[in-house]
């Protein structure tokens, strides 16, 4: 299976209120006329100058627009730290993005991206957001944990996903908890 | 084993639990609130069923607290869906939004009602869950999705964490606060220095510290990237805990035996007033670092900084002075923000002193701590430059992501509102005590 699309850079501590900023969370997670807000406003807390890097200024959702154009966010360390809210991995789900590639992450948004079923958060050895460049084309191939840019030709190795590799198969914690019969 | 190994072997009905280990824990307390309740509530009724009931509705408690006193038509549809959902699953412990029950911020609220109880385990929907630990119990933040499994099963799955050990030795300076020290180590591990560990604090400074002061501490473990912090209970734990509930307790205590990742020993003479600079609690400096910084706000209230002590701390130096910035006092419970009313500092209360300084004072809620809706009492809107007494601020935390927030102790704050600069409290509190 692969993860493909263009990439969006982002540096360290990009915090949940970054991710989502908190004016934000009250609109329903269901109904699909609120829900796509998530969307409109997922990572429109990045100041602007480090929003879409090496650049800056490149808005993750575009004005109006309630998808991103972007598929895989490139990050570095601490990714989603501050507030526990899931509010954070789903708005970024359902901008459109289906990965996230960071050199750590904060507890509770890993978690959160993995039992939630909503992004898949792959860890690296080494720095990737001053490699990767926003708008790259790259592909991660989930079985073999190699990211691809297309646009440069380089290909760097992921960190395997270990444990939890079973619950983002499954789709999130209650559908591998069905799976191993525990609810 | 340490006393946070101990407590998730015991909820997991083993007799050992090493870091690294996943189990599965029995839940005693599940805390939630208005922002994170209802898509909780959405998916413990997608997955169990429109007609489940909660696996223990005397272990659920609903502590709306977020977005209370605004305009916002979703903000205050999500209050309905919690109070439809109380009423639907009987819930006891639903504190109402307009009603005497309501309580204000879920994190004081919690403690106040008797539900932190040594030797316990607690998950909340929200970061700060982790302030509970300075009583000795297991408390950490978690999303919406495991919430409602919670629900729906009482059990979570956790990674069992490694132990940071932080012992302040000595008496705490008369104008250091627990805000100081956190804001201390924060700055020196760093925002991500304890990530997928607990933080444990001891030493006689921390013993000497009343619930309050210890809450402080557990409540900024996150802004470390901390699972949970937690002390070890003792009889200023108890005797708290004991006014509050009848229920029996069952504490537990490190082991002497107990490994921890780290140890780091501080002593308390040592300590500087301190602030963390914009945009990261761990963008550390001294108040004498940056005292003349120029100001446009104060702001004083939160889970971790608007509890009596710290507005009995904040009176002490703003009484007989005016704020020359514009200062939100905002008390983080019902119960506080009636103690502003009783409670007195040289023979005032305190809600005349902050009244009679010029301050503004607010409602018991979390209000502009995480900015919230764009009519929430004390928002930053614009490019303000805020000294707060909240636990975050990183960019567009408290609102407008053109402000900038500087997080300091109570003392702090309140010396730098009467002048509208970063300023020392050792200027403004009684010379004796500045040592």
């Amino acid at each position: 299976m692969k993860i493909q699309g263009k990439a969006f850079v982002l540096g360290d501590d990009i915090d949940t209120d970054q991710i989502i900023p908190a004016q934000h969370l009250v609109y329903s997670l269901e109904n699909p006329e609120e829900k796509k807000f998530y969307g409109r406003y997922a990572l429109s807390g990045v100041p602007d100058v480090q929003s879409g890097l090496p650049a800056g200024n490149i808005p993750f959702t575009r004005e109006d627009e309630f998808e991103s154009d972007f598929t895989v966010i490139i990050a570095g360390t601490n990714f989603g730290c501050g507030s526990s809210r899931e509010h954070a991995p789903f708005a970024l789900q359902v901008a459109g993005a289906r990965a996230v590639v960071a050199e750590t992450y904060a507890r509770i948004f890993y978690r959160n991206a993995v039992d939630g079923g909503f992004v898949v958060p792959y860890e690296t050895d080494v720095k990737l957001n001053d490699k990767i460049k926003t708008g790259d084309d790259v592909v991660i191939d989930r079985d073999t944990g190699y990211l691809f840019n297309v646009t440069t030709g380089d290909e760097f190795q992921l960190k395997g996903l270990g444990d939890v590799a079973e619950i983002i198969d499954a789709g999130g914690i209650f559908e591998y908890a069905r799976l191993k019969k525990m609810v | 084993m340490t006393l946070t190994e101990k407590l998730l072997a015991r909820a997991a009905g083993k007799s050992l639990a090493a870091p690294g280990d996943n189990i599965w824990v029995d839940v005693d307390v599940l805390l939630t609130h208005d922002v994170c309740g209802p898509p909780a509530i959405g998916i413990f009724k997608k997955q169990f069923g429109e007609n489940a009931k909660v696996w223990d509705k005397d272990k659920l408690v609903i502590i709306p607290d977020h977005y209370i006193f605004t305009k916002d038509t979703y903000a205050n549809r999500n209050i309905d869906i919690l109070r439809e959902f109380a009423k639907e699953q009987d819930l006891p412990h639903y504190y109402d939004v307009g009603t005497d029950r309501y309580k204000g911020v879920c994190h004081v609220a919690l403690p106040e009602e008797g539900f932190t109880r040594p030797g316990e385990i607690l998950f909340g929907t929200d970061s700060h869950t982790c302030t509970a630990g300075a009583f000795g119990q297991f408390a950490t933040g978690i999303g919406n999705t495991d919430a409602a499994f919670i629900m729906g099963t009482g059990k979570l799955w956790v990674k069992v964490p490694e132990t940071m050990k932080f012992i302040f030795e000595g008496e705490i300076p008369s104008y250091i606060m627990a805000k100081d020290l956190i804001l201390q180590i924060i700055g020196d591990i760093g925002v991500d220095g304890a990530t997928y560990r607990a933080m444990e604090f001891a030493g006689d400074g921390v013993m000497r510290m009343d619930m309050e002061g210890r809450m402080t501490l557990t409540n900024m473990v996150i802004e470390a990237g901390g699972k949970n912090g937690v002390i070890e209970p003792d009889d200023v734990t108890f005797n708290y805990v004991r006014q509050r509930t009848d229920k029996e307790l069952h504490p537990l205590f490190n082991s002497p035996d107990a490994k921890y990742h780290s140890v780091r020993v501080y002593k308390s003479q040592d300590l500087e007033p301190m602030v963390a600079k914009p945009h990261s609690p761990d963008n550390k400096a001294t108040v004498t670092e940056v005292k003349g910084t120029k100001l446009t706000r104060a702001y004083i209230g939160s889970c971790t900084g608007g509890k009596l002590s710290d507005f009995v701390a904040a009176a002490k130096i703003i009484d007989g002075h005016q704020v020359h910035v514009e200062t939100y006092v905002v008390p983080a419970t019902t119960q506080i923000a009636n103690e502003l009313y009783t409670e007195k500092v040289n023979g005032r209360t305190l809600i005349d002193i902050f009244a009679g300084a010029g301050c503004k004072i607010g409602r018991a809620s979390c209000a502009a701590c995480l900015g919230g809706p764009s009519d929430t009492f004390g928002r930053l809107q614009s490019d303000e430059i805020c000294i707060s007494t909240t636990n975050r601020n990183f960019p567009g935390r408290m609102g407008s992501k053109a402000a900038q927030v500087y997080l300091a102790s109570p003392y702090t704050v309140a010396a730098s509102a009467i002048t509208g600069v970063i300023t020392d409290p050792r200027d403004y509190l009684p010379v004796e005590t500045t040592v």
